[in-house]
């Protein structure tokens, strides 16, 4: 806690659904999705979705939830307010914290996430210094696509900067992100700091053919092909066609 | 535009009931936005959090995570929870007419 990524929690609960009922357990397993969110998601539109496929699925879902110990002897969990939830199995993450380097050089904040500005990406105490993906303190998903479109504009400013220019790049939040449904369908969610997570269609407006905040089967293939533009694209430096830095709002639903 | 009744004025709020204008907050209204939070009586503790939150948001721009409550407020994890049950940081932010706090995501 905080969660900095609600996607992945919700994919484990997903895919341990399709894979008990795969083995012909499922009615024998009792799946409950526990978290300190208000909900399935951060935003409200992700989240009712996201909360009516865990409750389409069986999954049982109890939010507002910090885990403050674990009692192991009586196989409960207890939040700070203490509610107590039983557990056979508990898949957990200790509370996200940014790199143990950062701690020890006083660079960081609390969690020792290093302060950062949320557009221009240099540090909030030291114009030297530029920053981007899991390092920063951005109200952004810690999430490989947010560091993918942060690197543009870190790259302009970075070099406005060595010229002693004023910062023009400005980033908005944006990520993008597959979600693994189980049974070979996926949802892509795109958004950013202002606009949340959209029904609609991607990359092409009108046209997808990607389904925005909806199951589907070519979503899925759209994340098994992203492997190869992974390796064979990101990774050499490549930009990826039809989607850019910044968050587009052609294609979405806004209503 | 939402607008809401609270202590008898008319304010703006966002669409999960939390002021726009922080400026426009006053301790009545905090009592009113209490109440509808479940918290009848708002003691010691819940101002000491309440003027934290304030301060911190004057300071920074943003409503403090549970982190940061917990580090500079003096009070603990536990007691935070005990004062705000369920959600601290969201709940004392509603209550101290301050926005949401955009820890996650």
């Amino acid at each position: 806690m905080p969660i900095k990524c609600p996607v992945a929690p919700l994919e484990f609960a997903f895919l341990a659904d399709h894979y008990f009922s795969k083995r012909g357990l499922r009615n024998k397993v009792d799946i409950h999705y526990v978290t300190p969110l208000p909900g399935a998601f951060t935003r409200p539109k992700a989240s009712q979705m996201l909360g009516g496929m865990l409750d389409q699925k069986g999954i049982r879902l109890t939010a507002d939830f910090g885990i403050g110990q674990i009692d192991n002897e009586r196989k409960l969990i207890v939040s700070w307010d203490e509610q107590e939830l039983p557990f056979d199995l508990l898949v957990t993450i200790p509370t996200h914290k940014g790199d143990a380097a950062i701690e020890r050089s006083g660079l960081g904040d609390e969690l020792a996430f290093f302060p950062t500005d949320k557009h221009t990406l240099q540090s909030s105490n030291y114009p030297n210094v530029f920053a981007l993906g899991d390092a920063t303190d951005l109200p952004a998903s810690k999430a490989g696509s947010v560091a993918h479109f942060e690197s543009d504009i870190l790259t302009e400013n970075l070099l406005q900067a060595m010229a002693g220019k004023p910062l023009t790049a400005s980033f908005d939040g944006h990520a993008n992100c597959f979600i693994e449904a189980g049974y070979d369908r996926g949802l892509l969610i795109d958004f950013n700091y202002d606009t949340e997570p959209l029904p609609g269609k991607f990359p092409f407006a009108g046209v997808g053919p990607l389904e925005l905040l909806a199951e589907s089967r070519l979503n899925y293939l759209g994340k098994l092909a992203f492997r190869w533009a992974y390796w064979n694209m990101l990774l050499t430096g490549r930009d990826m066609p039809f989607v850019a830095s910044h968050l587009s709002l052609a294609g979405k639903y806004l209503n | 535009m939402t607008t809401k009744l609270l202590a008898g004025r008319t304010l703006e709020v966002d669409a999960e009931g939390y002021l726009l204008h922080s400026t426009e907050w006053n301790e009545e209204i905090a009592k009113a936005v209490a109440l509808e939070e479940g918290l009848p009586e708002l003691g010691e503790g819940h101002w000491k959090v309440i003027y934290f939150m304030r301060r911190a948001f004057a300071e920074k721009g943003d409503g403090p995570s549970i982190r940061q409550l917990t580090k500079e407020s003096g009070v603990d994890t536990k007691a935070l929870y005990q004062l705000f049950p369920k959600g601290p940081a969201k709940k004392a932010a509603k209550i101290a007419g301050i926005p949401k706090p955009y820890g996650c995501i």
